[in-house]
């Protein structure tokens, strides 16, 4: 009952309506300011400086408290000041694994004449990235929030906050953001040694490109198998550039569902073809992936392991069940 | 940010370590030599660990230095409370809170401690000095304090000290409405050390041979005086302070109540002034002879000592008129009259015999005093700041060996030979003189001025008073105590006054630092109400001064606020976007807005399906508009028509 209440209070205190697309504007709405702890203390010695004044009848402590006060009441416009009338943009997070980190990218525009300092991003208020964002330039930062489950993950509340200049408040505001992160299910090591590749048939739809006979260059697209890559080449200055094989495909390579033993568990059997998708990229062979109700066709490369991955962390389990 | 755990760069601790040092340097003096190299060898251990980044001493350490200075501190001061002791254990704490000196909180910590010892240095001195080199140190904290909360890149220290100079001074207009406006009440809330006020000098209560040229070697101001006319010859200005009635043989004693109430004759006009009497922590004020108004929060006895009803421990102001032709005490009470004439026994026998004989030569009383004045001044008296020391028959040897002797001498033995030839006499201590500022146009009196006089009572004229020292030294009467001093006798140079350059610049500074005194230090709760009364409100009390406080301290943060945000938004500073972003203001407001991905030309052609009226004026200023900013139109022309026609155009 109390934290129902609780929440109510602080969505219609905190306008908070759920993620927004596009950009925020922080307006003045948007920013909450309190004291910090350091801000508190300052007031308590104040207050000490102010009844000392009085009982020594000292002009020039008045005029010390009553400085530092105004000061102390200057900062807060300041502070607000800081984060006033950003611009707020969501962007994209490199996928992980459950486990790890996501780094949700916010970028961070300042249209105005001010440069703002020492601005912090967080999640969880426990660590938070720190930038500067000059006069009318666009700052990108990182919210770091905790991985622990494969599938979309969404941070969330995120808090942009500050307390230059002096420490003495914090002047925060909240964004809810249309952030997403695909979490890719953790590898499991030691994986199970890779399956057996299945030669096909159809091998000849596979003729233009293959694995075995060096056929030329070209130029090196995102993607392509950094094993790939003319390296030495990249090292002589004239840009990053591909090798072209040839040839026959090798012998197909399906990471199958179906090949794992039925006594695991959903997450286990993920967990499995998860190894066995990176285990397949980094020998540099084509594959594809075969899971209750989607397929990923035969490809290599980069974008191949992405495309394996993000099926495996999207897999819904009651898709499975059909 | 820095985050409050990570450890201190080296700037963020030399800076803090410097603007410290500054704060605690002017308490150097008055600190035991002990403790200032303590700090200072504490303070360049910390810059020494910083440079190196060696490791903090260990924690067990600094407990045992806080034990013995603890000690040493109580040794030193025998208490540990107090000004002086509080203000020394202070500066060690902050000199040990150094080495404990790990992350940005332990730094603000400190920050703060630093404020509060600015405070402290005003205990012992609130000139215009002290209050400028303060300003100067807060300053420079504040900008270490802004230091700390930087991100990655930090300016360089140079501009933060603009910055927070700009912070500072931004600070200042709503200082002022507090300076001025918060309800001030008089303190002390509560007792204060016994040391609060040591070091304040000024007229006792008592009067023994010396006291007085003592205080004479001080060129400390006492009270400065303004006049409403002109100021009266010196000869006049006799300025009235404590009234000794009783003597002990050695000392002369102020009288500890106030008896009967003042009453005079008075003749001719007053002359009204208002002094501002420097704190000296006791309860006389000062006026001239013969004052004739109230002052509030004192009483007046009939011996026309004023005396306040709490010491004064401030600067204080009061108005006051003075009659410099008067009689008094023809009808003074007989039991006064009896203290007037009491001699110890078996003190000064041989100025007693004197006086005796003198009396059964002259039976007549005026006859006696002139003839007293008389022997002062023809016989071989001298007038020094330095005379011998005398024994337990002070009088006798002063009259009868030394005949050398300050003011105090001169009273003494006179009152003695009075009460002993039966004509009742006191002894009046005050002030005698002044230095005019020609510049400010008002009086300066200084300790070196202090005097004593008497005064012998008369049954058909009351009391009068004599002032022997004019016989021996009329000169200290007409011009005052550096031309009635010997050349040989040092004096405070500020009261000596020999050359006419400094003496300007004397005259300025003490200028200043009367106006400093009169508005800033002296800005009491009684100056508060004058000024509220002077801004139109009559009776103001707390609740009035805290609503008139409150209000403007509001709108100045908000015009403060509105000068702080001003350049958040995004200013259009291509004179033709600006012409333009103004054309589509109005035809926003009349419910037409320029789509964010609409280009200038396929807005102009909507408007023109929306609004066929407005085909004409539309396709004019978008025409211009993208010759100016796409095309080769670069001309001045261009752009005014450009403005011209956004001016003349209404939807």
């Amino acid at each position: 009952m109390y934290s129902a209440l609780r929440n109510q209070f602080q969505r219609w205190l905190f306008q908070l309506r759920g993620p927004q697309t596009g950009v925020i504007v922080l307006v003045q709405r948007r920013i909450f300011i309190l004291p910090t702890r350091h801000g508190l203390m300052f007031a308590a010695m104040l207050m000490l400086m102010l009844t000392g004044s009085i009982n020594y009848s000292l002009s020039l402590g008045f005029i010390l408290t009553f400085l530092l006060a105004a000061m102390g009441v200057n900062t807060i416009i300041y502070t607000f000041r800081n984060l006033a009338n950003l611009r707020i943009a969501g962007g994209r997070a490199r996928p992980v694994f459950a486990g790890d980190t996501a780094h949700f990218i916010v970028h961070l525009e300042n249209i105005g004449d001010t440069p703002r300092y020492a601005v912090n991003l967080t999640h969880d208020k426990r660590e938070w990235e720190t930038v500067d964002i000059p006069t009318r330039t666009t700052v990108s930062t990182a919210a770091g929030v905790p991985a622990r489950r494969r599938g979309l993950l969404r941070p969330g509340r995120l808090t942009l906050f500050t307390r230059y200049p002096l420490g003495l408040v914090y002047a925060w505001a909240y964004l809810e953001l249309d952030l997403h992160c695909v979490v890719y299910p953790r590898p499991a090591s030691p994986g199970l040694p890779l399956p057996a590749p299945e030669t096909s048939a159809g091998a000849g739809s596979e003729r233009g490109t293959g694995q075995e006979d060096f056929s030329g260059m070209r130029q090196y697209h995102v993607g392509d198998s950094p094993r790939h890559i003319a390296w030495k080449l990249a090292a002589r200055d004239q840009g990053l550039l591909t090798k072209q094989f040839s040839g026959r495909a090798e012998a197909e390579l399906w990471l199958d569902w179906l090949l794992l033993p039925a006594a695991m568990g959903t997450e286990e059997k993920l967990s499995h073809l998860a190894r066995w998708v990176i285990d397949a990229h980094e020998t540099g062979l084509s594959f594809g992936l075969r899971l209750p109700g989607k397929t990923v066709e035969m490809a290599n490369g980069d974008a191949q392991r992405e495309r394996g991955l993000e099926a495996l962390a999207l897999f819904e389990p009651a898709v499975a069940k059909e | 940010m820095i985050d409050p755990r990570q450890p201190l760069a080296l700037h963020h601790v030399l800076w803090l370590l410097l603007s410290l040092a500054l704060i605690t340097a002017p308490h150097a003096s008055r600190l035991p030599w002990w403790i200032v190299a303590l700090v200072v060898t504490l303070g360049a251990w910390r810059a020494y660990i910083a440079y190196g980044r060696h490791a903090l001493p260990n924690r067990w350490l600094l407990f045992l230095i806080v034990i013995v200075a603890t000690i040493g501190i109580y040794l030193n001061y025998r208490t540990i409370f107090g000004r002086d002791a509080g203000v020394a254990l202070l500066v060690v704490m902050l000199g040990l809170k150094l080495l404990e000196m790990r992350s940005l909180r332990d730094a603000m910590l400190l920050i703060f401690l630093g404020y509060f010892l600015v405070i402290t240095n005003f205990l012992y001195s609130q000139t215009i000095l002290t209050g400028l080199y303060m300003l100067a140190c807060v300053w420079i904290i504040t900008a270490a304090m802004m230091s700390l909360h930087y991100g990655r890149d930090e300016p360089p220290f140079g501009r933060q000290l603009r910055v927070g100079g700009v912070l500072l001074a931004q600070s200042i207009p709503l200082m002022l409405v507090l300076f001025l406006l918060f309800p001030r009440v008089s303190g002390p809330l509560w007792g204060l050390p016994q040391d609060a006020y040591s070091g304040v000098s000024g007229l006792s209560d008592t009067m023994t041979p010396g006291s007085l040229s003592n205080l004479s070697l001080s060129d400390a101001v006492a009270f400065r005086v303004r006049f409403d006319s002109d100021i009266p010859p010196p000869k006049q200005r006799y300025w009235r302070g404590p009234v000794m009635w009783d003597f002990d043989g050695q000392t002369w004693f102020a009288a500890r109540f106030i008896y009967g109430s003042p009453s005079f004759t008075k003749t001719g006009n007053p002359i009204t002034y208002d002094v501002t009497l420097e704190p000296h922590n006791k309860r006389w004020l000062f006026a001239l002879d013969l004052p004739a108004r109230a002052v509030p929060q004192s009483a007046t006895g009939a011996d026309f000592q004023i005396r306040s009803f709490s010491p004064v421990n401030n600067r204080m102001r009061y108005e006051m008129a003075s009659f410099l032709d008067y009689s008094y005490g023809t009808d003074e009470n007989s039991m006064a009259l009896h203290r007037a004439l009491q001699l110890p026994a078996g003190f000064n026998p041989r100025a007693v015999q004197l006086a005796r004989t003198l009396r059964q030569k002259f039976p007549d009383d005026r006859m006696l005093v002139r003839e007293v004045l008389a022997m002062f001044r023809k016989q071989n008296f001298f007038y020094t700041l330095y005379p011998p020391l005398l024994g337990q028959h002070s009088v006798d040897e002063f009259l009868f060996n030394s005949r050398r002797g300050f003011c105090e001498h001169y009273a003494s033995a006179f009152a003695v030979l009075m009460r002993a030839a039966g004509i009742p006499s006191r002894i009046v201590t005050g002030y005698l003189g002044g230095e005019v500022n020609e510049l400010g146009d008002y009086l300066i009196v200084r300790q070196a001025d202090a005097h004593a006089w008497t005064e012998v009572w008369f049954a058909d004229v009351g009391w009068l008073r004599v002032d022997p020292t004019a016989a021996v030294s009329p000169l200290r009467v007409e011009a005052g105590i550096s031309a009635a001093i010997p050349r040989s006798d040092p004096l405070p140079m500020l009261v000596r006054g020999d050359f006419k350059v400094l003496r300007q610049l004397r005259f300025t500074w003490d200028l200043m630092a009367n106006t400093w005194n009169q508005w800033v230090l002296g800005y009491t709760p009684e100056r508060q109400r004058q000024l509220l009364i002077g801004m139109g409100i009559d009776d103001a009390t707390w609740y009035t001064l805290t609503v008139v406080m409150v209000a403007l301290a509001g709108l100045i943060v908000v015009i403060l606020a509105a000068f702080i945000l001003r350049r958040l938004k995004a200013r259009a500073h291509d004179p033709v976007r600006k012409a333009y972003f103004q054309f589509c203001d109005k035809l926003q407001r009349k419910g037409l807005p320029r789509a964010a991905d609409e280009g200038p030309v396929d807005y102009a052609r909507r408007l023109e399906r929306a609004r066929p009226d407005l085909a004409l004026p539309v396709g004019g200023i978008t025409q211009l508009y993208v010759m100016l900013r796409y095309g080769a139109e670069t001309s001045n022309s261009a752009l005014n028509e450009l403005r011209h026609q956004v001016k003349q155009f209404s939807a």
